[in-house]
């Protein structure tokens, strides 16, 4: 791939704005900071054309195909390659030239040390870009290590070190070009000035370190904050899941048991992987009966199904609601559940509420409700009339029961 | 109908294949099984079981990926997502990517063998928390100007379907206490499927958005 001839194609992948500069870096086989860097001079020297030119170039050249880990090794493997340098900066230089001769122009005094402090910092910029972050996130770093440039590692060692220098050769050429513009300019040789600009320099010089210190710092940051969350899910599954495998070991003889903790263990671990927002059993209606679900099942080692459609606040009569449906669902988890699961479930819209409660077990003579199960009649049906509610157990012997529970709301 | 139907089991972990496969027994065939989406693509576009049994989880795009790669091979294939997950956002976007039903793994054998020969009949199976999830979705009116009545809304009678299979019923006892045949109820179980699938209802939008299945 890398050795193909490739048209020129924007580089939407590196993009900056159009993935033009990026994409004439990938031709040229060179890091786009230097293109860019080119861009920008030309645009600031010649007062606007250079963004125009480029315009017309993401109009022109199409995007190309995102094969980016072919193009980025291409980049790779030629980086450093001096001529290209050369070549670019001569390029850049004649342009400029060109600029100044056609009179789009600024002055000598801003341009000139413009375009060396530009490739001055370009220059130091991709240094600790190919510096080696321990730690650092960028997939595209870290092959650097085993590519095969690694082989030449005193060779890379000493690029870099002459890169640098050239770097900040570039910027205090610049400096200096400043100062000798500004000195011939007053005679007084402003103190002032040139503090100003030995300031500026040092920090075109270092900016590129400090930068790569912090965004150091911010990947060590993100790695403690991993681990804590890591800690906390350990923490997690340890006092949960761990603890109840080991109670589970203990109760193998106990297959009641043993369904009962695992189906408790298993509400509690989806209930924490759902996230959300915790439950309120105190103050919403869907939580409440949730709860209520949960604690027949519980109490009972019957699974009971609760799923509730909607939701509302928990005032007094939604509370003899839930009061209801738990006496129902406790009935049908002691006579019932063997024949499968209780179902519970409930309907809230606007404030009004209907919940079902159904089992597949031996069902009943709703009118000859036997004597040990006469609470149905109080904490059933008299508790939901009492509210303004309504109550209604259907039932036969052999069909399994269902019991329907219904407030309205309190806005009718 | 009567014949057993074929399936391929895909699912990431051996255990639970090897579970679903004996508590089958010799009610469906089993052709095959498959551990990765790789493997559940390949093992279903060379057996072509009547119906594929998907779990929603598993690395590398997990069922929506499966039924988008097969899809592509064997449009007329069907599937019945079966997961642990009652996360509404997975069980949705599985349904939305082609689903014709989903169970969870606490079903019984018998009752897994009647919904696999349902969807390969062409229905859809709804469990009872599918069922919530959707009356959950399809709650609410809409403004009327943004409603699509074909789409957008439940049918009374679907409505009543549905809270009848939340609340735990088989479709023959739902079929007798509406006073309608099976085959009704089949019939708007499979018209809901198809709501379920191709409204654009806030809800269900913002489940299949959030899952990168519509742009």
């Amino acid at each position: 791939m890398s050795d193909h001839p490739e048209k020129l194609r924007r580089d939407t992948d590196r993009a900056v704005f159009g993935g033009v500069c990026a994409g004439i870096a990938g031709k040229l086989g060179i890091d786009p900071v230097v293109v860019r860097v080119g861009f920008v001079v030309i645009t600031i020297a010649s007062s606007g054309f250079g963004a125009l030119a480029y315009l017309l170039a993401w109009a022109c050249i199409p995007a190309g195909p995102a094969d980016q880990a072919a193009r980025r090794e291409r980049t790779r493997g030629r980086r450093g390659s001096w001529r290209i340098a050369m070549g670019v900066g001569l390029l850049t230089l004649s342009l400029l030239l060109v600029f100044r001769q056609l009179g789009v122009w600024w002055s000598d005094a801003l341009v000139w040390p413009l375009a060396l402090a530009a490739f001055g910092v370009a220059l130091l910029w991709g240094l600790t870009r190919q510096a080696p972050e321990p730690g650092a996130e960028e997939e595209a770093e870290a092959p650097e290590a085993v590519s095969p440039f690694a082989a030449g590692e005193p060779r890379e060692r000493a690029g870099r070190v002459s890169r640098a220098m050239f770097g900040v050769a570039f910027v205090v050429a610049a400096a200096l070009l400043v100062l000798w513009k500004a000195g011939a300019l007053s005679k007084a040789g402003d103190a002032a000035l040139a503090a100003l600009v030995v300031t500026i320099s040092l920090v075109l010089i270092s900016a590129p370190f400090w930068w790569s210190m912090a965004r150091r710092l911010g990947a060590e940051k993100m790695a403690r904050v991993r681990s804590q969350e890591r800690a906390e899910v350990a923490a997690h599954l340890h006092d949960s899941v761990l603890q109840t495998l080991a109670l589970m070991q203990k109760r193998a003889g106990d297959p009641d048991e043993v369904a009962k903790l695992a189906r408790r263990q298993e509400r509690e671990l989806r209930s924490w992987l759902a996230g959300g927002e915790p439950a309120r059993p105190e103050e919403r209606l869907a939580d409440a009966l949730r709860a209520a679900a949960e604690e027949v099942e519980e109490a009972h080692g019957a699974p009971v199904d609760a799923i509730v459609v909607g939701d509302a606040p928990l005032d007094e009569p939604m509370e003899a609601l839930v009061a209801a449906a738990r006496e129902a669902l406790t009935n049908a988890a002691k006579f019932a559940s063997e024949a499968g699961p209780v179902h519970l479930y409930a309907e809230i819209e606007n404030g009004s509420a209907r919940v079902f409660i159904d089992d597949r077990g031996p069902g009943f003579d709703p009118e000859s409700i036997p004597a040990d199960r006469r609470g149905v009649r109080e904490s059933i049906i008299g508790r939901m009339q009492r509210y303004g509610g309504r109550a209604e157990i259907r039932s036969a012997p052999g069909d399994g029961t269902e019991v329907e529970l219904a407030v309205n709301g309190g806005g009718g | 109908m009567t014949e057993a139907p074929s399936v391929v089991i895909v699912d990431d972990h051996r255990i639970f294949r090897t579970g679903v496969k004996a508590e089958l027994g010799e009610l469906v065939e089993v052709l095959g099984e498959g551990e990765t989406v790789e493997e559940a693509v390949r093992a279903t576009v060379e057996l072509e079981p009547d119906v594929v049994l998907l779990d929603v989880h598993m690395p590398g795009g997990g069922g929506v990926e499966v039924i988008e790669q097969v899809s592509k091979a064997r449009p007329q294939q069907r599937f019945l997502a079966l997961s642990v997950s009652d996360d509404p956002q997975d069980v949705i976007a599985i349904v939305r990517a082609g689903a014709r039903g989903y169970v969870t793994k606490t079903i019984t054998g018998e009752e897994l063998a009647d919904a696999v020969r349902r969807v390969r009949d062409g229905d859809a199976v709804f469990s009872p928390r599918l069922a919530g999830f959707v009356l959950d979705a399809f709650a609410g009116d809409l403004p009327a100007e943004e409603v699509d009545p074909e789409l957008d809304q439940l049918t009374a009678r679907e409505r009543e379907v549905l809270r009848y299979i939340a609340r735990g019923y088989l479709y023959k006892e739902i079929g007798l206490r509406l006073n309608i045949s099976v085959k009704t109820v089949e019939a708007h179980v499979s018209s809901v499927l198809r709501k379920l699938q191709l409204s654009n209802r806030h809800e269900l939008s913002r489940w299949a958005v959030s899952r990168r299945l519509v742009d």
